[in-house]
């Protein structure tokens, strides 16, 4: 044994050279949740990259089938759980749509000031998360603390951190008081310093650069046959914005650029989300502007869909038996069938609706931005290196709640 | 907006009368929709038609999901939904699929239906052929059954757990200790059919 004699197969000729299979999660700070990634390298180099998805499967499709259109709305803040609201927006888009609700001025105008707010938050997750994944620790810390601010931002107005619950088919469940739109634009003044904070950090920093630039570059055929949306195919040169080019809400008022790159890589990717950042605080300020306008006008529609307010319920017995039949029965969409879609931080969220006329979905699809782009994992970590599986990762902005839905 | 939907509709099935079943065009509030029917064997062809034309651009696939009509004879509709970014377009083509039968995958015209195609397969069973890699995508490893199918319960058929003695997580069957609940609560006024348990004066269809 000790002779060598059964080792005489490893110094022949040539050897039998084979890649090296190894596990990337399910449990990995980078993974930014449950993603199991079995990942095939030629030394440092990725080969093939195959993601096993489906760790957080929770059925949320099938469970909205036995549910009503109301009591699906929470479902949706379980999605994309760092930008809730605006997964909430493209169900109560598709309701609306399908039952010809008007929203009134001020619900628009409220809607659009948390869309935005959730596009702040997402935006300083994916940026400082990313950052981390690439080495560099004290962006996080800025970006939680605004982070924070927001989400009690989001307490105020619904009473929840994180699953919102605040948009309804027909505007959102309450208005907002005045001292919170104060604070809100007090926030608006200091937050560009704290941006130029992260900026200052990160835009010129040799490493950062070095880990971004040039890494996973996505050129705009590949954006189509990727299927991407949002700022994956802005950072490829095209300006592609549904806000923009299908307006809805009231979008089509508000004054924001677009911003887009040039060399499509996790570099421009990451400069898109901040300037997107500083665009998205402009948004919020002009909704500030236009809500001074509007004071204690309705936040919701009159009608079926939404409920009667506290004090009429207490007097009249009509009201009361909307409320009433409102909580448990739930109102009917009418059958037919829908696709509505959000600019949602990630990319383009959309909801395909078959109604077909009592009060509970007949089928609901949620098209998630992450699962295309993380569909595309294999296609762009090929011919990297694995240290650049995390970058690439994270600049691709996967949250899995929604990936897995 | 449902105008130029028009048109391309009629453009469409003019240049791919052999595929296309059905064209239809819905406007709900200020959004238009247009909905092509076709042919389940010729999706493929058809959708690389839809990306190539000059004057349709059809060139991101948005999704592809399913329904099931557990009482139609074509069980599945097959719904694919794509966007058109340099006309600002957006289309919806939809296939009639029986249960068994096996359908041509769009992952060599669009690189993107690898995932989507297997999440169909996932959740509904529809088989597509020429897909490379057709496994399983969302559920667990070995899951048995197709979820979004209406004859699949919300409760599923097994539950995990992790026991202590054989240190392991060991599947079992689902035990609940409450009925599942469904509620109903249509309006009695509205025609809701209420089937009381133990009813010796309900006619025989409804015991």
């Amino acid at each position: 044994m000790m002779d060598g004699s059964k080792f005489d197969d490893a110094l022949t000729g040539e050897q039998q050279i084979r890649n090296f299979n190894i596990n990337f999660g399910p449990q990995h700070p980078a993974a930014h949740g449950v993603l199991r990634m079995v990942l095939e390298l030629d030394g440092e180099i990725v080969e093939r990259c195959d993601p096993h998805i489906g760790l957080l499967h929770r059925g949320t499709e099938k469970l909205m089938e036995s549910r009503t259109y109301l009591q699906n709305l929470p479902y949706f803040d379980r999605l994309d759980y760092v930008a809730p609201m605006n997964q909430e927006h493209a169900w109560c888009l598709a309701i609306e749509k399908m039952t010809g609700t008007e929203v009134p001025r001020r619900g628009q105008l409220i809607r659009v000031l948390y869309c935005e707010i959730g596009r702040v938050l997402n935006h300083l997750l994916n940026v400082t998360t990313q950052a981390m994944d690439v080495g560099a620790l004290t962006p996080l810390a800025f970006g939680f603390e605004e982070r924070e601010k927001l989400m009690i931002f989001y307490e105020r107005a619904c009473g929840a951190r994180l699953h919102a619950a605040y948009f309804r088919p027909g505007g959102v469940h309450q208005d907002l008081p005045q001292a919170l739109l104060d604070d809100i634009w007090a926030w608006t003044e200091t937050f560009p310093a704290v941006l130029d904070d992260i900026e200052g950090l990160l835009t010129e920093s040799r490493i950062f650069k070095q880990r971004n630039v040039d890494i996973a570059i996505v050129s705009q055929q590949e954006c189509f046959d990727l299927g991407f949306s949002g700022v994956m195919v802005r950072g490829s040169g095209m300006a592609w914005d549904l806000r923009r080019s299908q307006p809805y809400e009231c979008y089509d008022e508000m004054d924001f650029q677009i911003p887009v790159g040039q060399n499509g890589d996790c570099y421009d990717r990451y400069l898109i989300r901040m300037i997107e950042m500083r665009e998205s605080t402009k948004i919020i300020r002009q909704c500030l502007e236009k809500l001074e306008q509007c004071k204690g006008t309705p936040v919701q529609t009159k009608g079926k869909i939404a409920p009667p307010n506290r004090g009429e319920m207490k007097t009249s017995m009509e009201a009361l038996i909307h409320h009433f039949k409102l909580y448990t029965e739930g109102f009917h969409v009418p059958a037919g069938e829908i696709y509505a879609a959000v600019e949602a931080p990630k990319g383009e969220f959309g909801v395909y609706l078959v109604a077909d006329g009592t009060n509970k979905p007949y089928r609901a699809k949620l098209r998630a931005p992450g699962f295309a782009h993380l569909e595309a994992m294999d296609h762009l970590c090929r011919g990297h290196q694995l240290a650049d599986v995390s970058a690439i990762l994270g600049s691709l902005d996967i949250v899995f709640g929604e990936v897995d839905r | 907006m449902s105008e130029a939907l028009r048109e391309v509709a009629e453009l469409i099935a003019t240049r791919q009368d052999e595929a296309v079943l059905a064209t239809e065009v819905v406007t709900h509030s200020d959004q238009a929709e247009l909905t092509i029917t076709v042919v389940p064997s010729s999706v493929a062809k058809f959708v690389a038609f839809l990306r190539d034309d000059p004057t349709l651009q059809f060139q991101t696939l948005v999704d592809i999901t399913a329904v099931d009509y557990p009482g139609r004879e074509k069980r599945f509709d097959l719904v694919y939904h794509f966007l058109s970014m340099r006309q600002n377009m957006r289309i919806r083509v939809k296939a009639g699929v029986r249960e068994k039968e096996i359908v041509p995958s769009v992952t060599g015209e669009f690189q993107n239906a690898d995932w989507f195609e297997r999440e169909v397969f996932d959740m509904f069973g529809i088989m597509f052929s020429g897909h490379p890699d057709l496994r399983r995508i969302l559920t667990d490893y070995g899951f048995r059954g197709h979820p979004l199918r209406k004859d699949f319960p919300t409760t599923g058929y097994t539950e995990v757990r992790y026991d202590e003695e054989v240190k392991r997580v060991v599947y079992e069957p689902v035990s609940l200790v409450q009925d599942y609940r469904t509620f109903d609560l249509m309006s009695p006024w509205e025609g809701a059919d209420y089937i009381l348990p133990g009813d010796e004066k309900a006619p025989d269809a409804a015991k």
